[in-house]
């Protein structure tokens, strides 16, 4: 359907935009991993799930991560339980030799895996009590992103020993800005590997406490300041669970490099998802640039529920003036009540589909090379295969 | 609307309103929107973000916020609202100040890693501090007087809100003494009070919805007092006087023929140009007409999801012009009006 040649449809992007080539991407079978990002509530999970959904239809053997699905959507690929373990999307029809697996990230399960596979199981134990690392696992911001990160390292092994998939398309975490995934575990990284960490773990290591003539009279400082704040009884539980973190990852800054390095795999392509809103896009623009300061390559933009409004040549300002006419000229029968409601309904789809516009060109004149792919909104929330099926066809079909 | 005399008393009584919800729902403009409602008729609020994303100073279009409340709207009817964006760093250097005499060390501890450490990895620190210096804004006198009538708090979203606001629970398991503990159940102490409610924003679709009424329970568990939801860009019908949405959905072809016929008619009453007083256009018309009512009876159900949980709703209705100073004024009135404070 090529609506683009259809002079009645609303132009969202003007016609020397690169349309976002879907199928050449996820058939590419030198692409091996596709990372969505985007901010909160632009349909991230959705279209991850539309992207693998179509791949896997296509022949590719793909498994999907998804994060914080909608209880929905989750059901209908099989996703009942938070457990880390892909599992086999049931009721697709003919796959032509492709596979489906999907899977929904817990983070904290993440984290006490890595920590069980390397640590003896006794000190794995202390780790997994301490209520740093409780803390730590669940809530610090951050490492939801670092830890779909380390389950995307995961899966890729699995998938070169196995070869169970050649397609791995991971969801990012519902952060406000996009650019967490990327800086999260970076921070995340150097900060359990930072001087302070380090100056706190190495007295538990040696079984003494903290001395401050040996680290200097700034260092001795901080850590009374530290005291002051926390409390004696914390740095104690601290420096626990550094020595013993320290000594089970030798140097979480190097770990959190090397996870980040695979973004940068040749074999990997970044698709940003946003709703053609400002601040959505605003995010998105960021992300296009960071990834391009980080030669992490880019597939394209997905702009998410764009309306498409039919009639395009029936202008708002017409349709108002018409029903502005019906209004007047039948003020007691309202014998043409449903001709003027729909014409006031076409006016609002025409004003948001040229605002929608004038943000997406917007973008466009910015990054005039980035290509993009338009999903028009749809009346339902996307909550089973038909629907991703759908938003997979839509995606690849040029506007 | 809020119709019972208690819920009102309750809403004359509150300082600290505290509004948080889905990302993507608009927490920040209903956040504004209430602190220049509640402004009006001479008042004096402040509006605070945690959030270090200046979303305040995008929204009122003026230049990043520092960390210093400064007026940023004069309220309808009178009245002022002034806007901050905490610093978490700043915050804990003015808390060490305020506590320990401790700031001319600032720049000690920033090299060291105590502020790294403590604002960004001891868990719940963080969010006391934040929670912390909005509460001493609530709390502060000025002329024998409150120094703002209230304040309101542009929270973390709705999946983080309860903990976030619990941050003294998580402090208190890792620090059992020490002195910001003893901080952390201050801060606790109002926030559990009746001077304060927590708001949850949403919009008419499946998922913000369900994360509201998981959300409310989860503050209800944590005897977080709740206060209303607030659903956001809700849109009219446009079909009101003329067709029932599950009329125009799943039409038969002879229902589907009459219409068709009848909004011809109808455009060639209007006066329309010949090319568009066609039975394309009016199909065409009809099909647009068709994904709507589909859209209002998802929404008719989400709504229904929400009024079974029984609590108070706020509806706030979508600008089509998109949000700008205007707009906010718009939403503040009919903020005050369902309220009716």
């Amino acid at each position: 359907m090529a609506l683009s040649s259809d002079p009645g449809v609303t132009h969202v992007l003007p016609a020397n935009t690169n349309h976002l080539e879907l199928d050449r991407l996820i058939m590419n079978p030198e692409v091996k991993v596709i990372v969505c990002c985007g901010s909160g509530g632009v349909g991230k999970t959705t279209t991850a799930a539309a992207m693998a959904l179509r791949a896997a239809e296509a022949g590719r053997k793909v498994c999907v991560m998804t994060i914080d699905p909608a209880k929905r959507l989750a059901q209908s690929m099989g996703l009942t339980e938070l457990d880390n373990t892909p599992r086999a999307v049931q009721g697709i029809g003919n796959l032509n030799g492709g596979s489906l697996d999907a899977m929904m990230l817990d983070m904290k399960r993440t984290f006490d895996e890595i920590v069980v596979a390397h640590a003896e199981p006794e000190r794995a134990q202390a780790i997994l009590e301490n209520p740093f690392y409780q803390a730590l696992s669940s809530s610090f911001a951050g490492t939801q992103e670092y830890m779909a990160m380390e389950k995307l390292g995961q899966l890729r092994t699995e998938a070169e020993q196995t070869g169970v998939w050649d397609l791995i398309i991971v969801d990012t975490p519902p952060s406000r800005s996009a650019l967490d995934f990327l800086d999260a575990p970076k921070r995340l990284g150097s900060f359990l590997d930072g001087r302070m960490m380090r100056l706190l773990a190495a007295p538990a290591k040696g079984g003494g406490r903290i001395a401050g003539k040996i680290v200097g009279a700034g260092l001795g400082f901080a850590t009374g300041a530290l005291n002051k704040i926390v409390g004696a009884q914390v740095l104690t539980d601290l420096q626990t669970f550094m020595a013993s973190f320290d000594t089970l990852f030798g140097g979480f800054r190097h770990r959190a490099e090397q996870t980040y390095a695979q973004l940068q795999a040749p074999d990997t392509r970044f698709i940003v998802v946003a709703a053609p809103e400002p601040d959505a896009l605003r995010e998105a623009a960021y992300f296009v640039e960071r990834l391009g300061d980080e030669d992490m390559p880019l597939a394209g933009l997905v702009l998410n529920r764009v309306t498409v409004v039919p009639l395009a040549d029936l202008t708002a300002e017409a349709a108002i003036a018409a029903a502005d006419r019906l209004a007047e000229s039948t003020e007691d029968d309202h014998e043409h009540q449903l001709t003027e409601d729909l014409l006031r309904l076409h006016a609002d789809n025409i004003n948001t589909a040229r605002r929608q516009s004038q943000v997406a060109k917007r973008f466009h004149a910015a990054h005039p090379l980035v290509a993009i792919g338009i999903v028009p909104t749809q009346s339902e929330d996307i909550h089973d295969l038909a629907g991703l099926r759908l938003v997979g066809n839509l995606l690849a079909t040029e506007i | 609307m809020v119709t019972d005399s208690v819920a009102r008393q309750r809403w004359q009584r509150t300082r600290f309103h505290i509004v948080s919800g889905k990302g993507g729902t608009g927490k920040t403009t209903a956040a504004a929107a209430l602190a220049l409602a509640l402004a009006s008729g001479g008042k004096r609020t402040l509006l605070i973000e945690v959030e270090g994303r200046q979303g305040i100073a995008q929204l009122f279009d003026t230049p990043p916020l520092p960390y210093e409340e400064r007026k940023i709207a004069i309220a309808p009817g009178g009245g002022e609202v002034f806007a901050l964006a905490i610093d978490t760093e700043a915050a804990l250097l003015e808390y060490l100040e305020q506590f320990y005499n401790l700031k001319r060390a600032g720049s000690a501890l920033r090299k060291s890693g105590v502020i790294d450490f403590a604002t960004t990895i001891a868990p719940g620190i963080r969010d006391v501090l934040l929670t912390g210096k909005s509460i001493e804004s609530v709390n502060r006198m000025s002329a024998g007087r409150y120094a703002y009538d209230a304040v309101v708090m542009d929270a973390p979203p709705t999946g983080r809100i309860a903990r976030f606001l619990n941050a003294t629970v998580e402090v208190r398991n890792i620090a059992k003494v020490g002195p910001i503990k003893k901080h952390a159940d201050s801060v606790l102490n109002v926030i559990q009070s009746n001077k304060t409610m927590i708001h949850l924003v949403t919009l008419l679709e499946e998922m913000p919805v369900q994360e509201t009424i998981d959300g409310i329970a989860e503050l209800k568990e944590n005897q977080l007092p709740f206060g209303s939801v607030i659903i956001n860009m809700v849109r009219d019908s446009r079909l009101v006087g003329s067709a029932d949405p599950g009329a125009l959905i799943n039409m038969t072809p002879t229902a589907h023929k009459a219409k068709v016929k009848e909004i011809q008619s109808g455009l060639a009453a209007a006066g329309l140009a010949t090319k568009f007083s066609t039975a394309a256009t009016a199909g065409s018309l009809l099909e647009e007409s068709v994904g709507y009512a589909e859209r209002l009876e998802l929404e008719q159900n989400e709504r229904a999801r929400l009024e079974s949980t029984g609590t108070e709703l706020i509806e706030l209705p979508y600008l089509a012009n998109g949000i700008d100073l205007g707009g906010l004024y718009e939403l503040a009135t009919l903020f005050k009006e369902q309220v009716g404070f």
